[in-house]
Protein backbone atom coordinates (compact mmCIF):
# COMPACT_ATOMS: atom_id res chain seq x y z
CA UNK A 1 0.00 0.00 0.00
CA UNK A 2 1.62 3.16 -1.10
CA UNK A 3 0.94 6.24 1.48
CA UNK A 4 -1.31 9.01 0.69
CA UNK A 5 0.01 12.28 0.19
CA UNK A 6 -2.78 14.15 -0.65
CA UNK A 7 -6.40 13.55 -0.17
CA UNK A 8 -9.03 16.09 -1.17
CA UNK A 9 -12.73 15.31 0.02
CA UNK A 10 -16.08 16.61 -1.69
CA UNK A 11 -14.11 20.06 -2.67
CA UNK A 12 -16.04 22.52 -3.04
CA UNK A 13 -15.54 26.09 -4.55
CA UNK A 14 -18.30 28.84 -4.77
CA UNK A 15 -17.45 32.76 -5.77
CA UNK A 16 -20.99 33.61 -5.51
CA UNK A 17 -23.61 32.04 -7.73
CA UNK A 18 -20.84 30.38 -9.59
CA UNK A 19 -19.36 26.87 -8.73
CA UNK A 20 -16.09 26.73 -9.95
CA UNK A 21 -14.72 23.28 -8.12
CA UNK A 22 -17.77 20.80 -7.66
CA UNK A 23 -17.93 18.23 -5.02
CA UNK A 24 -14.20 17.43 -6.42
CA UNK A 25 -12.45 14.27 -4.38
CA UNK A 26 -9.05 12.68 -5.15
CA UNK A 27 -5.98 11.18 -3.61
CA UNK A 28 -2.58 12.00 -4.72
CA UNK A 29 0.30 8.94 -3.80
CA UNK A 30 3.87 9.04 -2.73
CA UNK A 31 5.83 9.32 -5.65
CA UNK A 32 3.11 10.26 -8.19
CA UNK A 33 2.61 12.59 -10.80
CA UNK A 34 -0.62 13.20 -11.18
CA UNK A 35 -2.02 15.51 -13.67
CA UNK A 36 -5.24 17.77 -14.02
CA UNK A 37 -6.14 18.73 -17.38
CA UNK A 38 -9.44 19.72 -18.66
CA UNK A 39 -11.17 23.27 -20.80
CA UNK A 40 -10.14 26.27 -20.48
CA UNK A 41 -12.15 27.82 -17.12
CA UNK A 42 -12.90 23.68 -15.76
CA UNK A 43 -11.33 25.02 -12.39
CA UNK A 44 -7.68 23.65 -13.11
CA UNK A 45 -6.14 26.37 -11.33
CA UNK A 46 -8.86 27.17 -9.27
CA UNK A 47 -8.44 23.36 -7.24
CA UNK A 48 -4.65 24.28 -7.31
CA UNK A 49 -5.49 27.90 -5.08
CA UNK A 50 -7.38 25.50 -2.72
CA UNK A 51 -4.44 22.98 -2.19
CA UNK A 52 -1.99 25.85 -1.61
CA UNK A 53 -4.52 27.88 0.63
CA UNK A 54 -4.50 30.74 -1.91
CA UNK A 55 -8.12 30.50 -1.92
CA UNK A 56 -10.42 28.33 0.96
CA UNK A 57 -12.89 25.88 0.43
CA UNK A 58 -16.76 26.14 0.40
CA UNK A 59 -17.07 22.87 1.68
CA UNK A 60 -15.44 19.61 1.60
CA UNK A 61 -11.97 18.57 3.34
CA UNK A 62 -8.09 18.62 2.07
CA UNK A 63 -5.79 16.70 4.17
CA UNK A 64 -1.49 16.46 3.41
CA UNK A 65 -0.30 13.31 5.17
CA UNK A 66 -3.31 12.51 7.15
CA UNK A 67 -3.55 16.59 8.37
CA UNK A 68 -6.38 18.70 8.11
CA UNK A 69 -5.06 21.92 6.07
CA UNK A 70 -7.69 22.99 4.50
CA UNK A 71 -8.43 25.76 7.17
CA UNK A 72 -4.54 26.63 6.84
CA UNK A 73 -3.18 30.12 5.65
CA UNK A 74 -1.11 29.93 2.70
CA UNK A 75 2.28 30.13 4.33
CA UNK A 76 0.85 27.67 7.06
CA UNK A 77 0.40 24.93 4.11
CA UNK A 78 3.69 26.26 2.63
CA UNK A 79 5.93 25.56 5.64
CA UNK A 80 3.88 21.83 6.00
CA UNK A 81 5.53 21.12 3.04
CA UNK A 82 3.03 21.88 0.14
CA UNK A 83 4.81 24.59 -2.76
CA UNK A 84 4.14 26.15 -6.08
CA UNK A 85 4.63 27.67 -9.50
CA UNK A 86 2.34 29.68 -10.91
CA UNK A 87 0.14 29.93 -13.87
CA UNK A 88 1.80 33.46 -14.84
CA UNK A 89 4.99 33.39 -13.92
CA UNK A 90 6.39 35.20 -10.83
CA UNK A 91 9.43 36.46 -10.13
CA UNK A 92 10.88 38.26 -7.92
CA UNK A 93 12.45 41.32 -9.45
CA UNK A 94 14.50 43.19 -6.91
CA UNK A 95 15.61 40.33 -5.80
CA UNK A 96 19.10 38.75 -7.62
CA UNK A 97 18.49 35.14 -9.15
CA UNK A 98 20.58 33.56 -5.66
CA UNK A 99 18.07 35.50 -3.78
CA UNK A 100 14.85 35.08 -5.66
CA UNK A 101 15.81 30.89 -4.86
CA UNK A 102 16.56 31.35 -1.13
CA UNK A 103 13.19 32.85 -0.94
CA UNK A 104 11.88 29.36 -0.71
CA UNK A 105 14.08 28.05 1.86
CA UNK A 106 14.19 30.57 4.45
CA UNK A 107 10.34 30.92 5.92
CA UNK A 108 8.70 27.78 4.88
CA UNK A 109 9.24 24.06 5.08
CA UNK A 110 12.91 23.83 5.50
CA UNK A 111 14.47 26.94 7.25
CA UNK A 112 17.70 27.65 5.56
CA UNK A 113 20.05 30.77 6.51
CA UNK A 114 22.78 32.33 5.97
CA UNK A 115 25.64 30.85 4.00
CA UNK A 116 24.35 27.08 3.55
CA UNK A 117 20.93 29.00 2.37
CA UNK A 118 23.49 30.40 0.01
CA UNK A 119 25.23 27.66 -0.87
CA UNK A 120 21.91 25.03 -1.21
CA UNK A 121 19.85 28.05 -3.49
CA UNK A 122 23.48 27.50 -5.67
CA UNK A 123 22.91 23.86 -6.08
CA UNK A 124 19.25 24.38 -7.37
CA UNK A 125 19.94 27.06 -9.79
CA UNK A 126 22.51 24.23 -11.38
CA UNK A 127 19.53 21.81 -11.12
CA UNK A 128 17.25 23.68 -12.97
CA UNK A 129 20.04 24.97 -16.02
CA UNK A 130 20.71 28.46 -14.73
CA UNK A 131 23.77 28.18 -14.40
CA UNK A 132 26.26 30.82 -15.35
CA UNK A 133 22.87 33.20 -15.33
CA UNK A 134 23.48 33.85 -11.03
CA UNK A 135 24.50 37.52 -12.24
CA UNK A 136 21.75 38.50 -14.84
CA UNK A 137 18.81 40.86 -13.51
CA UNK A 138 15.82 38.51 -12.96
CA UNK A 139 13.67 41.00 -15.09
CA UNK A 140 15.95 40.20 -18.30
CA UNK A 141 15.58 36.22 -17.66
CA UNK A 142 13.70 34.94 -20.92
CA UNK A 143 10.16 33.07 -20.16
CA UNK A 144 12.03 30.07 -19.85
CA UNK A 145 14.51 30.49 -17.58
CA UNK A 146 11.88 32.83 -15.55
CA UNK A 147 10.06 29.32 -15.18
CA UNK A 148 13.26 27.46 -14.50
CA UNK A 149 13.43 29.91 -11.84
CA UNK A 150 10.12 29.74 -10.02
CA UNK A 151 10.73 25.76 -10.07
CA UNK A 152 13.96 26.45 -8.44
CA UNK A 153 12.40 28.77 -5.62
CA UNK A 154 9.37 26.02 -5.27
CA UNK A 155 11.96 22.66 -4.71
CA UNK A 156 13.79 24.87 -2.47
CA UNK A 157 11.76 24.29 0.29
CA UNK A 158 12.03 20.83 -0.42
CA UNK A 159 8.25 20.30 -0.70
CA UNK A 160 6.19 17.23 0.54
CA UNK A 161 3.99 18.11 -2.92
CA UNK A 162 4.96 20.26 -5.73
CA UNK A 163 1.65 22.06 -7.57
CA UNK A 164 3.05 23.04 -11.31
CA UNK A 165 0.24 25.07 -12.82
CA UNK A 166 1.10 25.31 -16.77
CA UNK A 167 4.37 24.96 -15.54
CA UNK A 168 4.90 24.20 -19.15
CA UNK A 169 2.68 26.56 -21.03
CA UNK A 170 4.01 29.33 -23.91
CA UNK A 171 7.56 27.45 -24.43
CA UNK A 172 8.50 26.92 -28.24
CA UNK A 173 9.06 23.07 -29.18
CA UNK A 174 12.79 22.75 -27.77
CA UNK A 175 11.97 24.20 -24.47
CA UNK A 176 9.19 22.07 -24.21
CA UNK A 177 11.65 19.41 -24.21
CA UNK A 178 13.80 20.52 -22.14
CA UNK A 179 10.97 21.50 -19.77
CA UNK A 180 9.42 17.87 -19.95
CA UNK A 181 13.25 16.39 -19.01
CA UNK A 182 13.20 18.66 -16.33
CA UNK A 183 10.29 17.65 -14.71
CA UNK A 184 10.58 14.08 -15.51
CA UNK A 185 14.39 14.39 -13.78
CA UNK A 186 11.97 15.09 -10.63
CA UNK A 187 9.89 12.73 -10.56
CA UNK A 188 13.10 10.27 -10.76
CA UNK A 189 14.21 11.46 -7.74
CA UNK A 190 10.39 10.53 -6.17
CA UNK A 191 9.28 13.94 -5.78
CA UNK A 192 5.16 14.20 -5.76
CA UNK A 193 3.86 16.67 -8.06
CA UNK A 194 0.24 17.40 -9.28
CA UNK A 195 0.70 19.13 -12.73
CA UNK A 196 -2.00 20.91 -14.55
CA UNK A 197 -1.54 20.73 -17.84
CA UNK A 198 -2.61 21.33 -21.91
CA UNK A 199 0.33 20.23 -23.10
CA UNK A 200 -0.96 16.60 -23.92
CA UNK A 201 2.75 15.18 -25.16
CA UNK A 202 3.42 16.25 -21.23
CA UNK A 203 0.81 14.52 -19.71
CA UNK A 204 1.23 11.63 -21.42
CA UNK A 205 5.25 11.14 -20.81
CA UNK A 206 4.73 12.69 -16.97
CA UNK A 207 1.62 11.53 -15.29
CA UNK A 208 1.07 8.39 -13.48
CA UNK A 209 -2.64 9.30 -13.26
CA UNK A 210 -4.91 12.37 -14.17
CA UNK A 211 -7.99 13.59 -13.64
CA UNK A 212 -10.35 15.35 -16.02
CA UNK A 213 -11.96 18.54 -15.20
CA UNK A 214 -15.13 19.74 -16.65
CA UNK A 215 -17.33 22.55 -15.10
CA UNK A 216 -15.59 22.29 -12.14
CA UNK A 217 -16.57 18.47 -11.81
CA UNK A 218 -14.23 15.49 -12.32
CA UNK A 219 -15.64 13.58 -15.09
CA UNK A 220 -12.64 10.87 -15.07
CA UNK A 221 -9.69 9.29 -13.92
CA UNK A 222 -7.04 7.12 -14.54
CA UNK A 223 -3.86 6.70 -16.70
CA UNK A 224 -3.20 9.35 -19.14
CA UNK A 225 -3.95 6.55 -22.13
CA UNK A 226 -7.03 5.78 -20.81
CA UNK A 227 -8.58 9.01 -19.81
CA UNK A 228 -7.61 10.41 -23.19
CA UNK A 229 -9.53 7.84 -24.94
CA UNK A 230 -12.93 8.40 -22.43
CA UNK A 231 -15.71 9.30 -24.74
CA UNK A 232 -16.83 12.22 -22.28
CA UNK A 233 -13.49 13.37 -22.13
CA UNK A 234 -13.01 13.56 -26.05
CA UNK A 235 -16.85 15.03 -25.93
CA UNK A 236 -15.61 18.06 -23.60
CA UNK A 237 -12.61 18.51 -25.78
CA UNK A 238 -14.00 18.49 -28.64
CA UNK A 239 -17.51 18.86 -28.64
CA UNK A 240 -20.55 16.13 -29.83
CA UNK A 241 -20.35 13.85 -32.64
CA UNK A 242 -22.61 14.86 -35.24
CA UNK B 1 27.79 41.52 1.39
CA UNK B 2 31.19 39.90 2.56
CA UNK B 3 31.67 40.29 6.38
CA UNK B 4 34.83 42.60 5.64
CA UNK B 5 32.19 45.02 4.07
CA UNK B 6 29.79 44.71 6.56
CA UNK B 7 32.64 45.77 9.40
CA UNK B 8 33.68 48.43 7.18
CA UNK B 9 30.40 49.96 7.32
CA UNK B 10 30.14 49.64 11.05
CA UNK B 11 33.38 51.27 11.30
CA UNK B 12 32.21 54.42 8.80
CA UNK B 13 28.96 54.61 10.62
CA UNK B 14 30.60 54.74 14.00
CA UNK B 15 33.08 57.51 12.39
CA UNK B 16 30.01 59.63 10.84
CA UNK B 17 28.04 59.35 14.00
CA UNK B 18 30.71 60.62 16.32
CA UNK B 19 31.15 63.69 13.65
CA UNK B 20 27.60 64.03 13.76
CA UNK B 21 27.75 64.38 17.96
CA UNK B 22 30.76 67.14 17.26
CA UNK B 23 28.20 69.57 15.35
CA UNK B 24 27.03 71.41 18.43
CA UNK B 25 30.75 72.24 19.19
CA UNK B 26 30.98 74.45 16.23
CA UNK B 27 27.52 75.58 15.56
CA UNK B 28 26.10 78.99 16.42
CA UNK B 29 22.26 78.90 17.00
CA UNK B 30 20.98 79.18 13.50
CA UNK B 31 22.90 76.13 12.25
CA UNK B 32 22.53 74.68 15.60
CA UNK B 33 18.30 74.60 14.82
CA UNK B 34 19.27 73.86 11.23
CA UNK B 35 20.98 70.51 12.40
CA UNK B 36 18.19 69.83 15.22
CA UNK B 37 15.78 70.16 12.22
CA UNK B 38 18.07 67.64 9.94
CA UNK B 39 17.88 65.20 12.81
CA UNK B 40 14.56 65.09 13.44
CA UNK B 41 13.61 64.25 10.02
CA UNK B 42 16.87 62.09 10.01
CA UNK B 43 15.41 59.60 12.47
CA UNK B 44 11.93 60.31 10.75
CA UNK B 45 12.71 59.76 7.55
CA UNK B 46 14.90 56.24 7.99
CA UNK B 47 12.44 54.84 10.73
CA UNK B 48 9.62 55.54 8.34
CA UNK B 49 11.97 53.74 5.33
CA UNK B 50 12.32 50.51 6.91
CA UNK B 51 8.92 49.41 6.60
CA UNK B 52 7.93 51.69 4.06
CA UNK B 53 11.72 51.58 1.45
CA UNK B 54 10.89 47.25 1.03
CA UNK B 55 7.82 47.09 1.17
CA UNK B 56 6.40 49.39 -0.99
CA UNK B 57 3.45 50.67 1.46
CA UNK B 58 3.51 54.54 1.53
CA UNK B 59 2.43 55.46 4.54
CA UNK B 60 1.35 59.19 6.10
CA UNK B 61 0.28 58.27 9.14
CA UNK B 62 3.81 59.43 10.24
CA UNK B 63 2.19 62.64 11.75
CA UNK B 64 -0.08 60.80 14.15
CA UNK B 65 2.75 59.31 15.80
CA UNK B 66 4.75 61.98 16.06
CA UNK B 67 1.86 64.32 17.00
CA UNK B 68 1.05 61.95 19.88
CA UNK B 69 4.39 62.04 20.89
CA UNK B 70 4.67 65.72 21.31
CA UNK B 71 0.48 65.93 22.57
CA UNK B 72 1.47 63.41 25.52
CA UNK B 73 4.50 65.31 26.82
CA UNK B 74 2.71 68.47 26.37
CA UNK B 75 -0.43 67.66 27.95
CA UNK B 76 1.32 65.44 29.99
CA UNK B 77 3.38 68.42 31.81
CA UNK B 78 0.57 71.13 31.29
CA UNK B 79 -2.53 69.57 32.48
CA UNK B 80 -0.62 66.45 35.13
CA UNK B 81 2.02 67.90 36.43
CA UNK B 82 4.29 65.03 34.83
CA UNK B 83 7.99 64.94 34.65
CA UNK B 84 9.01 65.15 30.69
CA UNK B 85 11.19 62.00 31.15
CA UNK B 86 8.10 59.96 32.55
CA UNK B 87 6.30 61.53 28.83
CA UNK B 88 9.26 60.62 27.05
CA UNK B 89 8.92 56.93 28.22
CA UNK B 90 5.27 56.41 27.99
CA UNK B 91 5.13 57.89 24.55
CA UNK B 92 6.57 56.03 22.53
CA UNK B 93 4.79 52.93 23.83
CA UNK B 94 1.45 54.90 23.09
CA UNK B 95 2.88 55.90 19.49
CA UNK B 96 4.07 51.65 19.10
CA UNK B 97 0.07 50.27 20.39
CA UNK B 98 -1.20 52.95 18.27
CA UNK B 99 1.02 51.58 14.87
CA UNK B 100 0.02 48.43 15.49
CA UNK B 101 -3.51 49.02 15.94
CA UNK B 102 -3.48 50.39 12.67
CA UNK B 103 -1.22 47.92 10.82
CA UNK B 104 -3.62 45.46 12.23
CA UNK B 105 -6.37 47.47 10.42
CA UNK B 106 -5.09 48.19 7.51
CA UNK B 107 -3.53 44.38 6.28
CA UNK B 108 -5.98 44.00 3.76
CA UNK B 109 -5.15 46.97 2.59
CA UNK B 110 -2.51 48.15 -0.56
CA UNK B 111 -1.57 50.33 -2.56
CA UNK B 112 -3.50 53.77 -2.84
CA UNK B 113 -6.31 52.42 -0.54
CA UNK B 114 -3.14 52.23 2.21
CA UNK B 115 -1.83 55.50 1.36
CA UNK B 116 -5.76 57.10 1.49
CA UNK B 117 -6.13 55.03 4.94
CA UNK B 118 -3.28 55.94 6.55
CA UNK B 119 -3.68 60.00 5.70
CA UNK B 120 -7.25 59.52 6.62
CA UNK B 121 -6.51 57.80 9.92
CA UNK B 122 -4.02 60.35 10.91
CA UNK B 123 -6.19 63.57 10.04
CA UNK B 124 -8.85 61.82 12.42
CA UNK B 125 -6.38 61.63 15.06
CA UNK B 126 -5.50 64.97 14.76
CA UNK B 127 -9.32 66.02 15.31
CA UNK B 128 -10.01 63.99 17.66
CA UNK B 129 -7.33 65.41 19.63
CA UNK B 130 -8.40 69.19 18.98
CA UNK B 131 -11.74 68.58 20.05
CA UNK B 132 -10.84 66.78 23.31
CA UNK B 133 -8.49 69.35 23.77
CA UNK B 134 -11.00 72.19 23.12
CA UNK B 135 -14.17 70.48 24.91
CA UNK B 136 -12.49 68.61 27.88
CA UNK B 137 -9.01 69.10 29.19
CA UNK B 138 -9.49 73.26 28.58
CA UNK B 139 -8.46 75.55 26.25
CA UNK B 140 -5.32 76.81 27.78
CA UNK B 141 -2.37 76.02 25.80
CA UNK B 142 0.32 72.95 26.76
CA UNK B 143 3.76 74.61 27.89
CA UNK B 144 6.67 72.14 27.49
CA UNK B 145 9.28 73.96 29.42
CA UNK B 146 12.30 72.25 30.13
CA UNK B 147 15.81 72.99 31.06
CA UNK B 148 16.90 71.57 27.44
CA UNK B 149 18.62 73.43 24.68
CA UNK B 150 19.05 72.69 21.13
CA UNK B 151 22.01 70.90 21.24
CA UNK B 152 20.84 68.56 24.34
CA UNK B 153 17.85 67.87 22.19
CA UNK B 154 20.11 67.32 18.93
CA UNK B 155 22.65 65.01 20.81
CA UNK B 156 19.13 62.59 21.91
CA UNK B 157 18.47 62.50 18.78
CA UNK B 158 21.51 61.58 17.34
CA UNK B 159 21.48 58.96 19.47
CA UNK B 160 18.10 57.41 18.38
CA UNK B 161 19.64 57.79 14.53
CA UNK B 162 22.40 55.46 15.62
CA UNK B 163 19.71 53.42 17.35
CA UNK B 164 17.32 53.32 14.24
CA UNK B 165 20.44 52.70 12.28
CA UNK B 166 21.62 49.54 14.18
CA UNK B 167 17.90 48.34 14.28
CA UNK B 168 17.83 48.63 10.44
CA UNK B 169 21.47 47.45 10.12
CA UNK B 170 19.98 44.00 11.83
CA UNK B 171 17.02 43.69 9.88
CA UNK B 172 18.22 44.11 6.91
CA UNK B 173 20.42 40.89 7.70
CA UNK B 174 17.90 39.40 9.34
CA UNK B 175 15.23 36.20 7.93
CA UNK B 176 12.53 39.56 8.94
CA UNK B 177 14.60 42.30 6.39
CA UNK B 178 14.44 39.45 3.18
CA UNK B 179 10.66 38.82 4.03
CA UNK B 180 10.10 42.78 3.73
CA UNK B 181 11.39 42.35 0.39
CA UNK B 182 10.01 39.58 -0.87
CA UNK B 183 6.35 40.98 0.46
CA UNK B 184 7.38 44.48 -1.67
CA UNK B 185 8.05 42.75 -4.71
CA UNK B 186 5.11 39.77 -4.31
CA UNK B 187 3.54 39.44 -1.60
CA UNK B 188 1.00 36.34 -3.18
CA UNK B 189 4.80 34.89 -3.72
CA UNK B 190 5.30 36.22 -0.09
CA UNK B 191 2.23 33.82 1.22
CA UNK B 192 3.20 30.96 -1.07
CA UNK B 193 7.26 30.69 0.33
CA UNK B 194 5.48 30.48 4.31
CA UNK B 195 6.05 33.91 5.41
CA UNK B 196 3.56 35.57 7.51
CA UNK B 197 3.09 38.68 5.61
CA UNK B 198 0.83 39.82 8.54
CA UNK B 199 3.63 39.58 11.38
CA UNK B 200 6.21 41.10 9.66
CA UNK B 201 4.41 43.72 8.39
CA UNK B 202 3.00 44.89 11.53
CA UNK B 203 6.63 44.42 13.47
CA UNK B 204 8.06 46.85 11.24
CA UNK B 205 5.01 49.51 11.11
CA UNK B 206 4.83 48.88 14.88
CA UNK B 207 8.54 49.69 15.46
CA UNK B 208 8.40 52.97 13.10
CA UNK B 209 5.45 54.43 14.85
CA UNK B 210 7.74 53.97 18.30
CA UNK B 211 10.49 55.82 17.25
CA UNK B 212 7.81 58.77 15.77
CA UNK B 213 6.19 59.08 18.68
CA UNK B 214 9.77 59.07 20.67
CA UNK B 215 11.00 62.06 18.00
CA UNK B 216 7.61 63.75 18.91
CA UNK B 217 8.25 63.43 22.13
CA UNK B 218 11.97 64.53 22.40
CA UNK B 219 11.36 67.65 20.12
CA UNK B 220 8.58 68.93 21.77
CA UNK B 221 10.52 71.17 24.73
CA UNK B 222 11.88 72.69 21.51
CA UNK B 223 8.33 74.26 20.38
CA UNK B 224 8.12 75.37 23.78
CA UNK B 225 3.65 75.70 23.18
CA UNK B 226 2.47 72.49 22.05
CA UNK B 227 -0.84 72.81 20.17
CA UNK B 228 -2.36 69.65 18.09
CA UNK B 229 -3.02 70.93 15.08
CA UNK B 230 1.08 71.86 14.81
CA UNK B 231 2.42 68.80 15.94
CA UNK B 232 -0.51 66.61 14.02
CA UNK B 233 0.54 68.75 10.66
CA UNK B 234 -0.17 66.26 8.06
CA UNK B 235 2.84 68.57 6.39
CA UNK B 236 4.90 65.95 8.48
CA UNK B 237 3.90 63.07 6.89
CA UNK B 238 4.43 64.09 3.37
CA UNK B 239 7.97 65.99 4.23
CA UNK B 240 8.92 62.83 5.66
CA UNK B 241 7.85 60.44 2.56
CA UNK B 242 9.43 63.02 0.04
CA UNK B 243 12.84 63.14 1.66
CA UNK B 244 13.14 59.79 2.25
CA UNK B 245 12.60 59.08 -1.58
CA UNK B 246 14.75 61.73 -2.84
CA UNK B 247 17.67 59.98 -1.12
CA UNK B 248 16.23 56.94 -1.84
CA UNK B 249 14.84 54.07 0.12
CA UNK B 250 16.73 50.78 -1.07
CA UNK B 251 19.80 51.49 1.05
CA UNK B 252 19.62 52.18 5.23
CA UNK B 253 21.42 55.55 4.90
CA UNK B 254 19.67 56.50 1.41
CA UNK B 255 16.88 58.73 3.08
CA UNK B 256 19.26 60.89 5.09
CA UNK B 257 20.96 62.15 1.94
CA UNK B 258 17.50 62.83 0.80
CA UNK B 259 16.81 64.79 4.46
CA UNK B 260 19.94 66.78 4.58
CA UNK B 261 19.91 68.87 0.92
CA UNK B 262 15.87 68.86 1.51
CA UNK B 263 16.15 71.01 4.90
CA UNK B 264 18.52 73.16 3.63
CA UNK B 265 16.12 74.06 1.13
CA UNK B 266 12.93 74.15 2.79
CA UNK B 267 15.24 76.33 5.20
CA UNK B 268 15.96 78.86 2.60
CA UNK B 269 12.51 78.63 0.99
CA UNK B 270 10.93 79.60 4.31
CA UNK B 271 13.24 82.45 4.96
CA UNK B 272 12.89 84.41 1.61
CA UNK B 273 9.93 83.05 0.12
CA UNK B 274 7.83 81.68 2.51
CA UNK B 275 5.13 81.95 0.76
CA UNK B 276 5.74 79.50 -1.17
CA UNK B 277 7.17 76.49 0.37
CA UNK B 278 3.43 74.51 -0.42
CA UNK B 279 4.87 74.89 -3.47
CA UNK B 280 8.02 73.98 -3.52
CA UNK B 281 7.13 70.91 -1.69
CA UNK B 282 4.86 70.10 -4.62
CA UNK B 283 7.51 70.39 -7.52
CA UNK B 284 9.92 68.36 -5.32
CA UNK B 285 7.92 65.87 -4.95
CA UNK B 286 7.01 66.04 -8.88
CA UNK B 287 10.78 65.93 -9.43
CA UNK B 288 11.14 63.09 -7.64
CA UNK B 289 8.68 60.76 -8.72
CA UNK B 290 9.42 61.74 -12.86
CA UNK B 291 12.85 61.75 -12.59
CA UNK B 292 14.30 60.10 -9.57
CA UNK B 293 11.75 57.01 -8.79
CA UNK B 294 14.83 55.42 -6.81
CA UNK B 295 16.32 58.39 -5.29
CA UNK B 296 19.53 59.75 -5.51
CA UNK B 297 20.98 56.89 -3.64
CA UNK B 298 19.26 54.54 -6.09
CA UNK B 299 20.07 57.00 -9.52
CA UNK B 300 23.86 56.64 -8.19
CA UNK B 301 23.92 53.08 -8.21
CA UNK B 302 22.30 52.35 -11.56
CA UNK B 303 24.87 55.16 -12.85
CA UNK B 304 27.84 53.56 -11.21
CA UNK B 305 26.54 49.61 -12.93
CA UNK B 306 26.34 51.31 -15.96
CA UNK B 307 29.47 52.65 -15.89
CA UNK B 308 30.46 49.30 -14.46
CA UNK B 309 29.17 46.99 -17.26
CA UNK B 310 30.40 49.43 -20.33
CA UNK B 311 34.09 49.29 -19.14
CA UNK B 312 33.63 45.88 -18.53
Amino acid sequence: MVATVLSVANATKRFGGLVAVNNLSFEVHQNEVMGIIGPNGSGKTTMMNLISGALSVSEGSIGLNGRFISTLTASQINQRGIARTFQLVRVLPGLSVVENCMAGMVFGHRRLWGDQARYEAGKLIERVGLSGKEAVPVGSLTYIDQKRLELARALASSPKLLLLDEWLAGLNPTELQEGIDLIRSLREEGITIILVEHVMDAIRSLCDRCIVMAAGSKIAEGSPGEVLADPEVVKVYIGEDV
Amino acid sequence: MSHENEFKSLVWGAVLLVLAACVPLVANGYWMSIALTIAMFTVLATSWSLFSGPTHYISLATAAFFGVGGYLVGTGMSDYNMDFWTMVAIAPVVGAVLAFLIGIATLRLSGVYFVIFTLGLAEMIRTLVSWIQNNFTGSRGLYVLTDLTEADIYIYLVILAAVVYLVGWWVNRSRLGFALRIIGNDETVARHVGINTATSKVILFTFSGFVAALVGALIAPRYTYIEPNGVFSPEISFIVVIMALLGGTGRLWGPIVGVIPFALLQEYINANYSNYSTLVMGIAFLVIVYFLPKGVVGRIEQLLARRGRSTW
